[in-house]
């Protein structure tokens, strides 16, 4: 498979707290990488260098080099970036709008007009996201009746609406339930085919049902990155090893 | 194309961004350039010090000192009995009054803060001012008493609607861990709550007191505006403010009349700048 | 000793005596300006010119001329100040810079309103030679508005969830275009409630206007936005201090309209500010 993202001696910093140190990491296209680790392991910032969206907090700093589709992101105008990888967030952020006005709410403030392909547009996203058939009889009623479960999903959608190759999952199932999250990693074992997911998250064992490759963080060091079987059966660290069989985080 | 919009409105932003900063030094300057101009033809030792405003008489006498005094006065008094009033009753506001009774006692607050300054000078001069020559026996109500009185009323929804923040903004915590221990409300409210909120109460003091001093057509309306150095509470007395709104009318553009009340404006404009930059001091201490 | 629990009831109710004394007084001038005032309001007081060297007659001009003055200063207040607000919530980093902004606004919403009239004399009157007149006044209301405005307009910036501007940056929105769509909608109602406050106050405002735009009488409506005009609480002013003989009913009548104008403004800003909190959604 071939190399989507490369980030080379990623290193992060708001203000004077470190949050990453030296990260190498590549993901591939058309895989779900997994990262793991406990909190404050740095996990998020990374995501959100992918998409530059750290750039907006207070006093960030980076060091390093991100490249996408082998152009350094530093240079990409971070809106064409954030459209090419979108973010799906730690909790069910639906916009206070109709379920339909909050999937094009993001083709529309790119220009799109046409009504007719916008709502072919909304109902492509939400069967690509697995909502079409709970929601297609009100989407006009408001996104925040949906169950948290329906709404991450319609968060999904909402960010294939603006076509993006890679989609970024922080911690997505964090606020929900056993049925609702098992919807949410279906959706994303479909999405891979099309997609390259990376997802972060606090559930180890998340990683290990969905993820093809697993990485572990600490302390803001990558620890070890391999297949997800080895992460899990063969680390080849101590502390992974810990980690994933529970003995702290 | 889309991206120059986004350029130019961002643009258009930050220059409304700085305009708060541009007005600021704009009053300054159009403060001074009078007031400069006027300490050309008039001594600033005279002007500060001098006892005597005869404006008009030949030749004119530019002492500001009766009206610095009785800007003092009415502040002095106002501040006695807005000050600990205006505290006790943000205390009981946001301490001891019952859910319901609290948003009727703000509501009443915030309709005290409404009414206009104008209108406030009108019920004084019908109202206080008569009892007020009644009660103490003397030729005229209008008084540096009836204006300090007033004024008490104006500042108190600033004193109490500041200082209710500061009490509200103690964290529970406080008051739980002394009502763990048996202190009784009173106690705790007097021992640990007021200490606690005494930055946020001070500054709310001090916008008061900022807005007595710059007050205007009240005070104008019911202190008499006689330009002499006030002796006590039961005489006339004519503030800066007023000076500049009954005077600037009749005076020449230009004239050294003219630039003395924009030098007294200039002069009410520091000391309400020094005012609410302490103010503003406190309120960030209490956060 | 005194019991603690004595001590608490006695000190209690001095504070809701005190309470008491702060609120009442406000009851009792309404209720005196609405049972001495309320026999002068009638349709010829509100529509008619004044007569009589303002003994007899109405107050329209001046009902006229106060409404002129506040919509022309508010229309453009609103736009510097929202926009103000947006740069210090959105935009502004935390630098040098932003602090001075903050202190200025500090400083300008202390400066006393008579000050303000002289600025307004100074730059607008004399110096743009607009002269006295309804855009010198409004000019320096506006000015007097702004940090009202930029700060309440702020606040319901900041009160916007944080997560709303990231979904939509997380899209590939712009910056702008984030703050239009999803942050401003939002806000709205606070900035509303915000700017009718600050009109309320302005409404009343005497000093400023007195020599930038108010006029002792003038016979006729004002033409342009270069004319003179009669404003409420001028007229308030001058009737009650400068006319002998006015009958005492006419003066009570102005101050109820004035009180009415500024109550039922302050009542509306209160009505919208509940109406969206319950509403609220997130």
């Amino acid at each position: 498979m071939v190399d989507k993202i490369e980030a080379s001696g990623l290193s992060c910093a708001f203000g004077k707290i470190r949050s990453l140190t030296g990260i190498n990491i590549t993901v591939k296209e058309n895989e779900i990488l997994g990262i793991i680790g406990p909190s404050n392991s740095g996990k998020t910032t990374f995501l959100r260098a992918l998409n530059r969206l750290n750039d907006f907090s207070l006093n960030y700093r980076q060091e390093g080099k991100i490249v996408m589709n082998g152009k350094d992101i530093s240079k990409i105008d971070p809106e064409s970036l954030r459209k090419n990888v979108g973010m799906v967030f730690a909790l069910p952020l639906s916009l206070p709008m109709s379920v339909y006005d909050n999937v094009v709410y993001g083709p529309k403030r790119h220009g799109s007009k046409n009504k007719k392909e916008l709502q072919q547009l909304a109902e492509k996203c939400l069967r690509a996201a697995s909502l079409w058939d709970e929601v297609k009889d009100r989407l006009d009623a408001s996104a925040l009746k949906l169950s948290g479960g329906q709404q991450q999903r319609l968060c999904i959608a909402r960010t294939l609406a603006v076509q993006p190759e890679v989609i970024l999952f922080d911690e997505p199932c964090s606020g929900l339930d056993p049925i609702s999250t098992a919807k949410v990693e279906e959706a994303m074992v479909e999405l891979k085919k099309k997609y390259t997911l990376v997802l972060v998250t606090n559930n180890v064992k998340q990683a290990s049902r969905v993820s093809d490759r697993t990485a572990f963080f600490l302390m803001g060091e990558l620890v070890e990155i391999d297949i997800t079987r080895n992460i899990f059966v063969s680390p080849k660290d101590k502390r992974t090893e810990d980690y994933v069989t529970g003995r702290f985080g | 194309m889309k991206k120059l919009a986004d350029d130019v409105i961002e643009k258009l932003i930050f220059i409304c961004g700085i305009t708060a900063i541009v007005f600021v030094v704009l009053i300054f300057v159009f403060l001074m350039k009078e007031g400069v101009s006027f300490f050309g033809e008039y001594s600033f030792h005279d002007f500060l010090l001098g006892k005597f405003w005869y404006p008009t008489s030949d030749p004119p006498r530019f002492g500001i000192l009766p009206l610095i005094l009785g800007s003092l006065i009415i502040t002095l008094g106002a501040s006695l009995i807005a000050v600990p009033l205006g505290t006790m009753a943000a205390l009981y506001i946001s301490e001891v009054a019952p859910k319901g009774a609290k948003d009727v006692l703000k509501a009443g607050v915030e309709l005290l803060a409404a009414i206009p300054s104008v209108v406030v000078g009108f019920i004084g001069m019908v109202t206080l001012v008569p009892i007020i020559k009644n009660v103490f026996g003397i030729p005229t109500g209008l008084t540096a008493l009836s204006g300090c009185i007033m004024l008490a009323f104006m500042a108190m929804p600033t004193i109490v609607s500041i200082s209710e923040d500061a009490i509200n903004a103690v964290p529970w915590q406080y008051k739980e861990g002394a009502l763990a221990l048996g202190a009784t409300k009173w106690q705790i409210m007097y021992r640990i709550i007021l200490p606690a909120a005494a930055p946020g109460i001070i500054a709310s003091v001090m916008l008061g007191i900022g807005r007595v001093i710059g007050e205007t057509m009240a005070v104008m309306m019911v202190t008499g505006n006689a330009a002499v150095i006030p002796h006590g509470f039961l005489e006339s007395v004519r503030t800066m403010t007023a000076t500049i709104a009954a005077e600037m009318g009749e005076t020449v553009r230009g004239s050294i009349h003219y630039k003395a009340l924009f030098a007294i404006g200039a002069v009410l404009f520091i000391i309400t700048f020094f005012i609410n930059f302490v103010a503003d001091t406190y309120l960030h201490k209490n956060k | 000793m005194m019991n603690t629990k004595t001590s608490q009831k006695i000190a209690f109710s001095a504070l809701l005596a005190v309470t008491l004394m702060v609120i009442l007084p406000v009851l009792i001038i309404i209720i005196i300006i609405i049972r001495e005032g309320i026999s002068a309001i009638n349709w010829q007081f509100i529509a008619s010119m004044p007569s009589n060297g303002m003994r007899s007659g109405g107050i329209m001009p001046a009902i006229l001329g106060t409404i002129y003055l506040v919509v022309l200063s508010v229309a453009i207040a609103l736009p510097v100040g929202v926009l103000a607000a947006i740069y210090l919530n959105e935009y502004a980093k935390d630098n040098l810079l932003t602090r001075v902004i903050k202190l200025s606004i500090v400083n300008l919403a202390g400066v006393p309103s008579v000050v303000y009239g002289l600025f307004g004399l100074g730059l607008f009157v004399i110096f743009m030679k607009f002269g006295v007149s309804i855009l010198s006044g409004a000019l320096t209301l506006a000015i007097m508005e702004l940090p009202v405005i930029i700060t309440t307009s702020k606040e319901a910036l900041n009160s916007v969830p944080q997560s709303f501007r990231e979904v939509s940056l997380s899209l590939g929105v712009s910056r702008w275009k984030t703050v239009r769509h999803v942050v401003l909608p939002h806000a709205l109602p606070g900035i509303m409630t915000g700017t009718i406050l600050s009109i309320a106050r302005i409404a009343g405002e005497t000093a400023p206007i007195l020599f930038t735009a108010a006029a002792f009488y003038v016979p006729r409506l004002p033409n342009s936005v270069f004319d003179q005009v009669m404003v409420l609480p001028y007229h308030l002013f001058i009737i009650s201090t400068q006319i002998p003989n006015m009958p005492k009913n006419l003066s009570y009548g102005t101050a109820l309209v004035l009180l009415m104008l500024v109550i039922s403004m302050n009542l509306a800003a209160i009505v919208i500010r509940t109406y969206f909190r319950k509403r609220k959604k997130w």
